[in-house]
């Protein structure tokens, strides 16, 4: 085994476990944000440590691996942010209010301008 | 929108055609000289067609100062992703799920709008924080562990080593 | 060798199947959405590891415009869903 395979290897296990946290993460948490939550932190370092790991591998033979795998990389790294936003902020909009646990009001600071807002829209109707 | 000069225009197109020609041969993946050619005449097009379009970038950018900053930024936004990655990776799997959640909000002092977008990615990358809206200077995050629903506590918890690096590429 | 890729991809089935079942479950659109967004990543990374077994390289093309119109969907999903479509 080169020093390629050992270090590739790694890096793709661990890409592996984390991508597989992530499902798991999207079946137990209990509400959509933090679905989101684990969605989108475990699979975009899983994604990406498992891409660079197989770029690894594949360096001995070629060079155009590693650099397809960095500009899927940096897609991803700029992609999964903000199609995370797009989901949380449509979801709030539908009037879907965050789980918490606490009866603390000050928990959910965007209440109230998301009220404000709504109001807003029944008075220009 | 306002209308630009000519050598606005220039550096513009010159910037755009550079970058859109090192996607091109990152996709292409070869220097035969026909795929150039051709990806010579594309890129050129698209960059005279989007001269408007692509408005925060200058040379600017690209001075010496700002490249050490970006690099440091790249340094620990990596750390940050990682440390992200094993604090959700505890708490799924945890069998009695350690969370509290909520959203609280700060205000941060950014300039333009391309900054505020790149701070709001880096916080949806660091550990247990999802940015769900911006209004004006105010950051809307949910917090999927909240410590302290004080905003300024908040945001040295959250975002300041971050928009530190950023006001020193952006001024 | 071949071995990492199998060992891999049997953790991308595992994670598949969990967002699967968050698919048909979840209750609101938005869950099902979350569902998808990570099932597009998942195959991304999945059709990189094929392509490294059969040492084919245009699954890597593949999985970059798999990975491109899942984040344009997701989006336009996102937009519906607020209403602003």
């Amino acid at each position: 085994m080169s020093i390629y395979e050992i270090i590739g290897s790694v890096l793709s296990l661990i890409g592996a476990s984390f991508l597989f946290l992530g499902g798991l993460g999207i079946y137990r948490m209990p509400d959509v944000y933090n679905r989101l939550q684990a969605g989108t932190k475990a699979t975009t370092l899983g994604a990406m440590s498992l891409i660079l790991g197989v770029g690894v591998i594949k360096m001995e033979d070629s060079w155009t691996w590693i650099v397809k795998a960095i500009i899927i990389i940096v897609f991803i790294a700029i992609s999964n942010p903000i199609s995370s936003h797009a989901l949380s902020r449509a979801m709030y909009h539908r009037k879907n209010f965050p789980f918490i646990k606490s009866k603390d009001k000050n928990m959910d600071a965007y209440r109230e301008v998301f009220e404000e807002m709504e109001k807003k829209k029944e008075d220009k109707k | 929108m306002k209308s630009l000069t000519l050598n606005e225009k220039l550096t513009r197109f010159t910037i755009n055609w550079f970058f859109l020609m090192i996607v091109w041969v990152a996709f292409t993946t070869s220097f035969a000289a026909q795929e150039l050619i051709v990806g010579g005449i594309a890129t050129m097009l698209i960059s005279f067609f989007t001269i408007p379009l692509f408005t925060c970038c200058t040379l600017k950018l690209l001075a010496p100062k700002q490249l050490f900053y970006m690099s440091y930024y790249l340094i620990i936004f990596v750390r940050e992703l990682i440390k992200s990655n094993v604090d959700v990776a505890r708490r799924v799997i945890t069998p009695s799920l350690p969370i509290n959640p909520g959203i609280v909000k700060f205000k941060s002092e950014l300039p333009t709008d391309f900054a505020k977008m790149v701070l709001a990615n880096s916080i949806t990358l660091t550990p247990g924080t999802l940015s769900i809206d911006i209004i004006d200077d105010t950051f809307y995050i949910h917090w999927i562990d909240v410590k302290t629903t004080d905003p300024e506590e908040a945001f040295t918890e959250i975002a300041e080593t971050f928009e530190k690096i950023l006001l020193k590429i952006f001024k | 060798m071949i071995y990492i890729f199998y060992i891999t991809l049997l953790l991308l089935t595992l994670g598949m199947i969990f967002s699967i079942i968050r698919f048909v479950k979840g209750p609101t659109a938005g869950d099902r959405t979350v569902a998808l967004d990570t099932m597009t990543t998942l195959m991304v990374a999945g059709l990189f590891v094929l392509g490294a077994i059969f040492d084919r390289f245009i699954y890597v093309d593949v999985a970059l415009i798999y990975g491109v119109l899942g984040f344009i969907g997701v989006i336009v999903i996102a937009r519906y869903l607020e209403g602003a479509l």
